[in-house]
C-alpha cells in the first residue's frame, strides 16, 4: 500500500515551549490511524500542522505525494493550497457556520472553493446528508441541532470537498456517551469504505477496534506505536501502561 | 403657528440630511479605522489607536469647531487667503469622523468576539482570507453589534443638534429662535417630539433587523 501521509522529524515549539519533539510516522491509503495520549501531549498539534493551522518549527511533511514542508522550509503558496484541499478536518467543537442552514453549511464551500454549480453542490449535499441520516434537517440551523447532529453535519461538510484524508480532532469529546456512539458509528462506516483517516481520540475501545495503527503520545514524543491490540491491550512501555491502567483493568 | 411648524420642518430636513450623510460616511470609514486598529503593522496600529483615543476623548462640539475653523486659519497663515469648508460640509465631516471612531471600536468588539474556530474551519475548507471575512465573519459580526449600533445611531439623531455651534440651521436651532420670537416654550416642546419620533423610527428599524437576524444563535 502507498503512503498518503509521511511525517519525518516533525518539531513544533511555541516560543520556548516544545510541543512536538521529533515525531515520525506515516499513514497508508485506506488506513485509519489513531492517536491517543494525555491532554497536552501534542496530539491535536500534529493535526493542526498537517492542516496548516500551525507552522512547523522543523521537519518534513508529505501529503498525497506533494511536499508540504521539507526540513522546515514550506513549499510554494499554490502547492500549499493544493495540499490543503486534499485534507478534510472535523473539529471537537464542530465549528459549523451558525448563520447558514445545514444545507448551506455543506454547499457553500463547494460553491465558493470548488466553484461548483448550485445544482451540483446541492446534489452532493443531499447525498451526504442522507448518508449522515440528516435528510429532514437540511433547512434547520446548527443551533437547532443536537451535538451529535451538528458533528454529523460537520463530517458531511468535510466529505463534500472529497478530501483524500479526513482528520478528526477529538470528534466526540464534546458529546455525551450516546451521541459519541452515533459519531463513532459514522467513522466506522467511513473506515469500511476505506476512507483514509487520522483520529485523535480518548475513546480507547474505539481506537483498539477500528484503527489499523495506534500512536501513543506523551510530552511531545511517540512513546509507543503499532498494532492497536499491542499498544492498547498489552502495552510494553511503563508510561503507556500507566495511561491505560483504568481502561485495561 | 403654521409658520413655526413650517420652519421647524425645514430645520428637521437639514437634521435628517446631516444624519444620513454622517451614517453613509461613518459606516465604511469605521471599517477602515478598525482594520488599522487591528492591523499587524505596529505603526499603523498605534497611530489608529491614538487617533481613536483623541476623537473619543474630546468633545464633539470642539471637533465641530476645529473642522470648521482650522482649515481657514491654516490657509490664511500659509497662503494669505482664508479657505474654509461651508458650514454644512464641515458639520458632516466632523460628525462622520467622530461617529466612525465609535463605530470602529464597536466593529472591533464584534470581530474579536467571533470564535477562532470559525476562521480555522474556513481555512481548512479552503476559503481565502477575503471569502472568510465577507461570507463568514461579517454576517455574524453584524448580528452581534446590532444592539450597540442602535444605541449609537440613536445618539447620532440627538447629536445633530450640536452642529448649530458652527451656524448650521437645523431643528434645534430653529426651535430656539422660534421660542425667543414667540416668547413661548411650545417650539422647544415640539422639537422634543420631533426628535422622539425620529428615534422611534430608528429603533423600530433596528428592531426589525434584529428580528430578521434572530433565525440563528
Amino acid at each position: 500500500m502507498k503512503e498518503i501521509i509521511t511525517v519525518k522529524h516533525l518539531e513544533k515549539s511555541f516560543g520556548v515551549n516544545e510541543i512536538i519533539k521529533d515525531i515520525s510516522f506515516d499513514v497508508k491509503k485506506g488506513e485509519v490511524l489513531g492517536i491517543i495520549g494525555p491532554s497536552g501531549s501534542g496530539k491535536s498539534t500534529i493535526l493542526r500542522c498537517l492542516t496548516q493551522l500551525e507552522k512547523v518549527t522543523n521537519g518534513t511533511i508529505e501529503i498525497c505525494g506533494r511536499t508540504l514542508v521539507q526540513n522546515g522550509v514550506y513549499s510554494s503558496k499554490e502547492e500549499l493550497r493544493n495540499i490543503a484541499l486534499s485534507l478534510g478536518m472535523v473539529f471537537q467543537n464542530f465549528n459549523l457556520f451558525p448563520h447558514y442552514s445545514v444545507l448551506k453549511n455543506v454547499t457553500e464551500p463547494l460553491l465558493r472553493v470548488l466553484k461548483k454549480s448550485k445544482a451540483e453542490a446541492e446534489k452532493t449535499a443531499f447525498e451526504l446528508l442522507e448518508k449522515m441520516n440528516l435528510t429532514g434537517k437540511a433547512n434547520s440551523y446548527p443551533c437547532e441541532l443536537s451535538g451529535g447532529q451538528q458533528q454529523r453535519v460537520s463530517i458531511a461538510r468535510a466529505l463534500a470537498l472529497k478530501p483524500n484524508v479526513l482528520l478528526f480532532d477529538e470528534p466526540t469529546s464534546a458529546l455525551d456517551p450516546e451521541l459519541t456512539g452515533e459519531i463513532l458509528s459514522v467513522i466506522k462506516d467511513l473506515a469500511n469504505e476505506k476512507m483514509t483517516m487520522i483520529v485523535v481520540t480518548h475513546e480507547m475501545s474505539f481506537a483498539r477496534d477500528l484503527c489499523n495503527k495506534v500512536i501513543f503520545m506523551d510530552g511531545g514524543v511517540i512513546v509507543e506505536q503499532g498494532d492497536p491490540n499491542d499498544v492498547i491491550s498489552s502495552p510494553k512501555e511503563e508510561r503507556t501502561k500507566l495511561f491505560l491502567k483504568r481502561f485495561n483493568r | 403657528m403654521p409658520t413655526m411648524i413650517k420652519s421647524m420642518m425645514e430645520g428637521t430636513v437639514v437634521s435628517i440630511q446631516i444624519f444620513f450623510l454622517t451614517l453613509i460616511f461613518a459606516i465604511p470609514l469605521g471599517l477602515i479605522l478598525t482594520s488599522g486598529r487591528m492591523s499587524k503593522n505596529i505603526v499603523l496600529r498605534t497611530i489608529t489607536k491614538w487617533f481613536l483615543l483623541i476623537i473619543r476623548g474630546t468633545p464633539l462640539m470642539l471637533q465641530l469647531i476645529c473642522v470648521y475653523f482650522i482649515p481657514g486659519m491654516l490657509s490664511a497663515a500659509w497662503f494669505g487667503k482664508s479657505v474654509s469648508l461651508n458650514r454644512f460640509t464641515a458639520a458632516v465631516v466632523a460628525l462622520a469622523i467622530n461617529y466612525a471612531a465609535y463605530f470602529a471600536e464597536t466593529y472591533r468588539g464584534g470581530i474579536e468576539g467571533i470564535p477562532l474556530g470559525q476562521y480555522e474551519a474556513s481555512k481548512v475548507l479552503g476559503y481565502t482570507k477575503a471569502q472568510t471575512f465577507f461570507h463568514i465573519i461579517i454576517p455574524q459580526v453584524i448580528k452581534r453589534i446590532l444592539p450597540a449600533m442602535a444605541n449609537e445611531v440613536i445618539t447620532l439623531v440627538k447629536d445633530t443638534a450640536l452642529v448649530q455651534i458652527i451656524g448650521v440651521i437645523e431643528l434645534m436651532y430653529v426651535a430656539k429662535t422660534q421660542s425667543s420670537a414667540l416668547f413661548s416654550t411650545v417650539p422647544l416642546f415640539v422639537a422634543g417630539i420631533f426628535y422622539f419620533v425620529m428615534n422611534g423610527i430608528v429603533s423600530s428599524c433596528f428592531n426589525y433587523i434584529e428580528k430578521k437576524l434572530a433565525y440563528y444563535k
